[in-house]
């Protein structure tokens, strides 16, 4: 089961539970409290950073890097097994031409909006209903990649 | 001309705050946390295509929800504490949100991954695709959001 999990990049096979919803309720929680503290939610923000007017995007990702690398990395060394999961799952990406082709899509999207996944949700708490547009945007264009993949 | 003409302390300790969250969610369910899934998963409510329910989108549907679901609540909470709960209107078309915002969806799931799953969750696990990946949209958004200017756009 645990070897399904870390193949494909999710802890698929750890049983759904209540603590672990609340879990994933609190961790994005704190996810959305730094993308608002950090203006990510302001497509105007990551247009200027887009633009080379203000940099801070760069502080936000590398931050973010920093503490996920670190936790990545030594919690399996310290913790036999999450609190509340099976086993610890490890990022998997695969090199082929659908990961830069994507890539290159979603970047230009990023480029005309100003908006990425992650903040176009933590943007609707901080009143931004406008970004509901590109939510709706989004989901459509998840919808399409999933009705055209050949499986 | 400054780097930071806004200050830098609140991107480094929004940055931090998002490592954290991602960092909480692995020590308490082992799960690596991207975004862009979400998007996905959600359909497979919906959807019957095979494609949409395949074990790790139907599997993952209720707590990429939740992981979603506190995003906005995070958001709301710095908002009416540190924000004054004034609401910073979008300046960009509707129209230009939901195309883009196509674009946006269908990429990062073509990709595999966002500004979070390859920008956070893969550069933090040092995966080399991710690494590309984050070059590849950053250099797409980059020419785009500048020729953008050009044109005259928001």
């Amino acid at each position: 089961m645990s070897t399904l999990a870390v193949s494909t990049g999710n802890s698929t096979s750890t049983p759904r539970s209540v603590p672990q919803l609340a879990a994933a309720l609190a961790a994005g929680g704190l996810f959305g409290f730094g993308l608002a503290l950090s203006t990510m939610i302001r497509p105007s923000v990551v247009l200027g950073f887009l633009r080379a007017q203000d940099l801070g995007l760069m502080l936000v990702l590398g931050g973010a890097v920093l503490v996920t690398f670190v936790t990545y990395r030594w919690l399996p060394r310290v913790m036999k097994r999450p609190l509340f999961g099976q086993s610890f799952g490890k990022h998997s990406a695969i090199m082929d031409r659908q990961t830069y082709f994507g890539a290159a899509i979603f970047g230009m999207g990023w480029g005309i909006t100003g908006v990425c996944p992650g903040p176009a949700i933590a943007g609707l708490g901080a009143g931004s209903l406008e970004l509901g547009y590109a939510i709706a945007g989004i989901a459509l264009g998840a919808l399409l990649q999933g009705l055209m993949a050949k499986r | 001309m400054t780097m930071f003409p806004y200050g830098w302390t609140h991107y480094l300790a929004g940055g931090l705050c998002i490592g954290i969250g991602v960092s909480l969610l692995y020590a308490l369910t082992g799960l690596v946390g991207g975004m862009s899934s979400v998007y996905s998963s959600t359909w497979s409510y919906v959807v019957s295509r095979p494609y949409f329910q395949e074990r790790t989108l139907v599997q993952s549907r209720e707590w990429r929800l939740a992981y979603a679901a506190g995003l906005v609540a995070g958001a709301a909470a710095w908002w009416l504490l540190f924000g004054g709960g004034v609401r910073v209107p979008v300046r960009i078309p509707w129209w230009q949100l939901l195309g883009g915002g196509v674009l946006v969806g269908y990429g990062a799931r073509l990709s595999r991954g966002c500004t979070s799953g390859h920008g956070i969750c893969g550069m933090a696990s040092l995966n080399r695709p991710s690494f590309l990946a984050v070059l590849t949209f950053m250099a797409a958004a980059f020419v785009t959001a500048n020729v953008i200017v050009r044109v005259g756009g928001a």
